[in-house]
């Protein structure tokens, strides 16, 4: 794995659910990655569940055969990143964490590498002001889980360079994912909807109109969708979906996405869904039967 | 492979087969016949796989690697049993 032939790893910034997921993705793809967090701890927790991670998605047959597993080094420096192929951002959908995050990497690393953040709904050019080269900046709006879903949205801002885009559907053609290019602004395509879906879904459960087996049921089965509105936020996190809903809020001052009162109830209470063992539905320790 | 199969010292096929019913039995409330494929009906999404996965090894002290790590045998109540029977070495054969 040490060779010249070897590929070179691309940093991965924030070891939570999709920085995690992100890192699966990588090493079953044969890129190493060096994850990087704030505390020894979580990066400790973090090599444990890509180990998991890795397993489920073998199982799935969702890595090439006959490629060896990248290397993963995990580090709380973000220097160490210096000598990455690009980076990936998956920090806190928040502002002020994005913005020192995004800044020192973009320090870190020679003029040229691109930095992806993985964002929910900040638009990107809002946040290239954050780095130092605007033209290496771009979005990836991965999907959870990553490693078993292989369609990103690919989001170019206005000050994106042709170079940083192009590097990036290369290493996304790499890792297995179909990009859908899309335009910047507020949540993009799928969190401009999804999450007012969400939002309307859990009002629609507040005001005990239905339940949230009854909401689920009718989008999966009058509609089709894989998964209900409720089960899917579930798996996002009620509280980056609250998160997510201020973001677009703040940046729409549409009240639509105003998160009710029962997402901020259960944001409260420490019920995160999927990761926590409860949300909407209950979760077993390894991820809920739905 | 190393992992010693403790916690299924002497365990036949009815014990486990009844042990990995009851655990989805209680995990899916409701009862699931032994051949029906839990990823095929819907009744479980992939990411239930890996929870299968840890519980069998945890509760019959085997490791599932390689090979055995694939989707077939986790589909069926029957696979499962079948898996942990071969894994723990309670039949040999």
């Amino acid at each position: 794995m040490s060779d010249n032939d070897s590929p070179r790893p691309i940093a991965v910034l924030g070891a939570g659910v999709m920085g995690t997921g992100i890192t699966t993705l990588a090493l079953g793809n044969g890129i190493p990655v060096v994850l990087v967090d704030l505390s020894d701890d979580v990066l400790s927790t973090a090599r444990a569940q890509v180990r998991q991670q890795s397993r489920l998605a073998t199982m799935m047959g969702a890595f090439p055969g006959g490629r060896a597993a990248g290397e993963l080094t995990t580090t709380t420096d973000i220097a160490d990143i210096a000598g990455a192929a690009a980076v990936i951002e998956s920090v806190t959908e928040r502002v002020d964490p994005k913005a020192a995050v995004l800044a020192a990497a973009s320090a870190a690393v020679v003029p040229g590498t691109p930095i992806v953040s993985n964002t929910s709904a900040i638009p990107v050019d809002e946040m290239a002001q954050w780095v130092a080269r605007p033209e290496d900046f771009l979005g990836v709006h991965f999907m959870n889980p990553p490693y078993l879903i292989r369609t990103v949205e690919l989001i170019r801002g206005p000050r994106t360079g042709d170079a940083a885009l192009a590097a990036v559907r290369g290493l996304l053609d790499t890792l297995g994912q179909k990009a859908v290019l899309v335009g910047d602004g507020p949540g993009f395509v799928i969190n401009r909807i999804l999450q007012r879906m969400i939002n309307e879904a859990a009002r629609i459960v507040e005001e005990g109109v239905a339940d949230a087996e009854s909401v689920d049921a009718a989008f999966t089965g009058c509609l089709g969708h894989r998964s209900g509105p409720l089960a899917t936020a579930d798996i996002i996190g009620l509280d980056n979906v609250v998160d997510s809903l201020w973001v677009l809020l703040e940046r729409t001052g549409d009240e639509g996405y105003r998160p009710c009162e029962l997402l901020q109830r259960k944001v409260k209470a420490g019920e995160h869904g999927r990761k926590t063992g409860h949300g909407f539905y209950e979760h077993g320790p390894h991820g809920g039967a739905r | 492979m190393s992992t010693q199969p403790t916690a299924n010292a002497g365990l036949a096929e009815p014990e486990i087969r009844a042990g990995v019913g009851a655990f989805l039995a209680d995990r899916l409330k409701g009862p699931v016949e032994p051949d029906t494929d839990l990823f095929a009906t819907g009744l479980v999404s992939s990411l239930f796989a890996l929870e299968l996965v840890v519980h069998l090894e945890q509760a019959y002290g085997i490791a599932v690697d390689g090979p055995d790590l694939r989707l077939d045998n986790f589909r069926t109540v029957d696979a499962m049993t079948a898996l942990v029977l071969r894994l723990s070495g309670s039949t040999d054969g």
